[in-house]
């Protein structure tokens, strides 16, 4: 081929294929994308959506004709695409996770459809069966179901019955946290290659800032007054923070500033570790088959000092965007994904571990799933006490225990977790920490008391 | 025998002062600093073979068995989630932005080496400004632009944010591959009544082929590693394979095995286009400095 053929024919196909393609916006695309029967999902990747799913097509969309496609992201990103998404409206996702902390506020702004008639309000949806602490917590303030949850939780002392029977321990089933402090050194003294206890020291408001609050309740600080005065170098505040960071770096895990949730989760199943204070929802991979620990797990109520209980409340729930030009598909898709049914499909295919439960009571009655899930009695009961209006000792001007519920909170709770992260690592001090945190936070409280 | 190791070879002078210069340490030193650089990638490369529980052990372990549970579960084994889709969307948005990319810098440099326009510099230095504000300054006016022009995850607009991020880069070192082209042949071709499509694309483009590959190839791997505005602009349909790694990430749960085996194998296109392009490579990126 001569030169300038060879390019007239290069160029040529170039444009060729270019035109052939401009008719596609990307490979995803099949033939249903963007249809009438097709719902695009935006989730966090934690275990229980990435079984919901492997489970979609072949129940679900085989059902309904309803294809759902789904974009599954970490829990920081997801936050920030969700947010991204919702605030503009632009009706690209037409369901999202969202947790308990995000659901009053988008509402407020309008971001979400309502679901008392769409989900709610079906007769085998059974709205009652919901425990009430979260039909609650997503509830807008005018009144409107804005969310369904997936999955919830509390927190919970998650110990090693057979190290404390060994060395003589007992765990009572409502510790406190100077009980629990005593344990850890026992446990630290006589075990040499364990660790005492192991609790999220990384910064964020959802990593260390998760446990980290509720012992803040239950030590009697809070973040901010009724009165919006911000409360985060008060002496009970700073108790809280000297308690666990102390706590963390005497008898806590190695490089315990860098570690959260999954980072705990392998040192509990590794037994690099004997207590662990977070999410019961860590029972069911624990409680997993493959699990080396399955079985020598023993399951107490969070710690407290001066509340009587101090389990935290957070479940994944399912909010439907606005924009979206699907409610219906999209409602029926939140039915189903919350629905009792589902519930029994996960048991059937992947068995009752694995079900995402902490949602509903008549979960917590199945003799199958009493006997998968150890920890089924104590996250029963810590949801049913958890009470996010009124958490602490004092009234306060925001719902939630283990956060704020305010839309600055996220910000403000990773500024400060990220000195608590520093204390930990021995960098900084309490004072100094809270300190700088009080001053951010009044700025906040002072938006609020004007 | 490859261009490149031939001219090398040819080259007695060069093998003369290398042969005067040995010395062990040298090597020892070379071969230190080349395992330090790999050897992330080898761990990397090791983990996606091991299963998920022996992936998290710290200290690591090297010697656990070796499996392709990761690989399967990339392939959506457990997830059912297919990952050929954001592979052929980044395929689509490297490969066509890098010819959108070549076609448009070549002209671009001509105009800039061979036969330089009035204020060529301030077109340089122009250039070179748009790289000068961080692209997530840029991130949220485009979504919005492109949510109100209907064209967010959609894998075209993708491909001209690409373009223009990557044009600059490629002008720049277009730029100095042309300056290397002899003025005589230019002058050659006028003579012989060539014009400017035919100089540029048989006379300038032959001689300055392996710069194109560098630059092409340079192009290619910033466009199939870009995370940052693949996941501000895309989501369903569009999505790249950077953002889907990403997805791997839990936060409950164990995951570095299977984020290895998938950056294992997001990074083979590259590794591939790398070595094939491995002689032009050597010789682009060489011809600047031997200058």
């Amino acid at each position: 081929m001569q030169p300038k053929t060879r390019f007239t024919a290069v160029a040529a196909s170039v444009i060729t294929l270019s035109v052939s393609l401009t008719g596609c916006a990307g490979a995803g695309g099949g033939p249903a994308q963007g249809g009438k029967d097709s719902i695009n999902v935006l989730m966090v990747n934690n275990p229980q959506m990435l079984d919901l799913q492997k489970l979609t097509a072949e129940h679900f969309t085989k059902e309904t004709g309803i294809t759902v496609n789904f974009t599954v992201m970490p829990e920081n990103d997801v936050r920030a695409k969700i947010t991204q998404e919702f605030s503009w409206q632009s009706g690209q996702y037409d369901v999202a996770s969202l947790s308990n902390y995000e659901i009053p506020f988008f509402a407020e702004n309008g971001w979400l459809a309502p679901l008392d008639e769409s989900v709610a309000g079906r007769a085998d949806f059974d709205q009652d069966d919901i425990l009430p602490a979260y039909t609650e917590s997503l509830t807008g303030t005018d009144g409107h179901l804005y969310g369904e949850p997936f999955y919830g939780e509390s927190s919970l002392t998650i110990y090693r019955k057979d190290l404390f029977e060994k060395h003589g321990l007992k765990m009572p089933d409502n510790p406190t946290w100077d009980e629990v402090a005593e344990l850890a050194e026992k446990i630290d003294e006589g075990e040499p290659d364990m660790k005492g206890i192991c609790l999220r020291g990384q910064p964020g408001w959802g990593q260390v800032f998760s446990p980290l609050t509720s012992v803040v309740n239950t030590f009697g600080g809070t973040w901010f007054d009724k009165d919006w005065n911000a409360q985060v170098n008060s002496p009970e505040f700073t108790q809280a923070v000297t308690f666990y960071t102390d706590l963390l770096r005497e008898h806590g895990e190695a490089g315990a500033a860098q570690a959260g949730f999954a980072e705990c989760l392998n040192n509990m199943v590794q037994s690099n570790t004997a207590m662990w204070y977070d999410a019961s929802s860590a029972g069911s991979i624990l409680e997993a088959d493959d699990s080396p620990v399955k079985g020598k797990l023993g399951y107490a109520q969070a710690p407290v000092k001066e509340t009587e209980h101090a389990g935290w409340l957070w479940t994944w729930s399912w909010g439907v965007q606005a924009a979206s030009e699907k409610q219906d598909a999209a409602s029926e898709f939140v039915a189903w994904a919350s629905s009792k049914e589902y519930e029994n499909l996960v048991a059937d295919e992947l068995g009752w571990a694995s079900v995402p439960a902490g949602k509903r009571s008549s979960t917590y009655e199945q003799p199958e799933y009493q006997k998968a899930a150890p920890f089924f009695d104590a996250e029963r009961e810590a949801i049913l006490n958890a009470d996010p209006k009124n958490p602490g000792v004092q009234e306060r001007p925001y719902v939630g225990i283990q956060f704020a519920g305010i839309p600055e909170f996220a910000d403000l709770g990773t500024f400060v977790s990220e000195d608590v992260s520093a204390v930990i690592a021995g960098k900084t001090s309490v004072e100094k920490a809270l300190d700088k945190g009080q001053k951010r936070a009044e700025r906040i409280a002072a938006t609020y008391r004007d | 025998m490859s261009v490149a190791t031939k001219q090398l070879r040819l080259s007695p002078k060069r093998r003369l002062k290398n042969s005067g210069r040995r010395n062990p340490l040298v090597g020892l030193i070379a071969w230190i600093t080349a395992l330090l650089f790999v050897s992330p990638v080898l761990w990397m490369m090791i983990t996606s073979f091991h299963s998920e529980a022996d992936a998290a052990t710290n200290p690591p372990s090297f010697f656990a068995p070796l499996t392709l549970d990761a690989y399967a579960q990339f392939f959506g084994a457990a997830s059912g989630a297919n990952p050929w889709p954001p592979l052929i969307n980044s395929a689509m948005a490297s490969v066509f932005s890098t010819i959108l990319v070549l076609l448009l810098a070549m002209p671009a440099a001509y105009a800039l080496s061979i036969k330089p326009i009035k204020k060529w510099t301030d077109v340089l230095f122009f250039l070179l400004s748009t790289k000068m504000l961080p692209i997530v300054a840029a991130a949220l006016p485009l979504y919005i632009f492109a949510n109100f022009s209907g064209m967010l995850d959609n894998i075209w607009f993708l491909i001209i944010m690409y373009t223009s991020m990557n044009l600059p880069i490629a002008v720049w070192m277009m730029r100095s591959f042309l300056a290397e082209v002899p003025v005589e042949m230019l002058e050659a071709a006028q003579l012989d009544g060539a014009g400017l499509i035919r100089t540029l694309s048989q006379v300038v483009a032959p001689v300055a082929t392996p710069g194109i590959a560098a630059t092409g190839l340079i192009c290619f791997i910033f466009s199939w590693n870009e995370l940052l505005l693949a996941r501000v602009l895309t989501g369903v349909v569009s999505g790249t394979a950077p953002v889907f790694l990403t997805g791997f990430v839990s936060s409950q749960g164990l995951f570095l095995a299977q984020l290895c085996a998938a950056s294992v194998v997001v990074s083979l296109p590259v590794l591939i286009a790398g070595f094939a392009a491995q002689d032009k490579l050597v010789q682009g990126l060489s011809l600047g400095a031997v200058k």
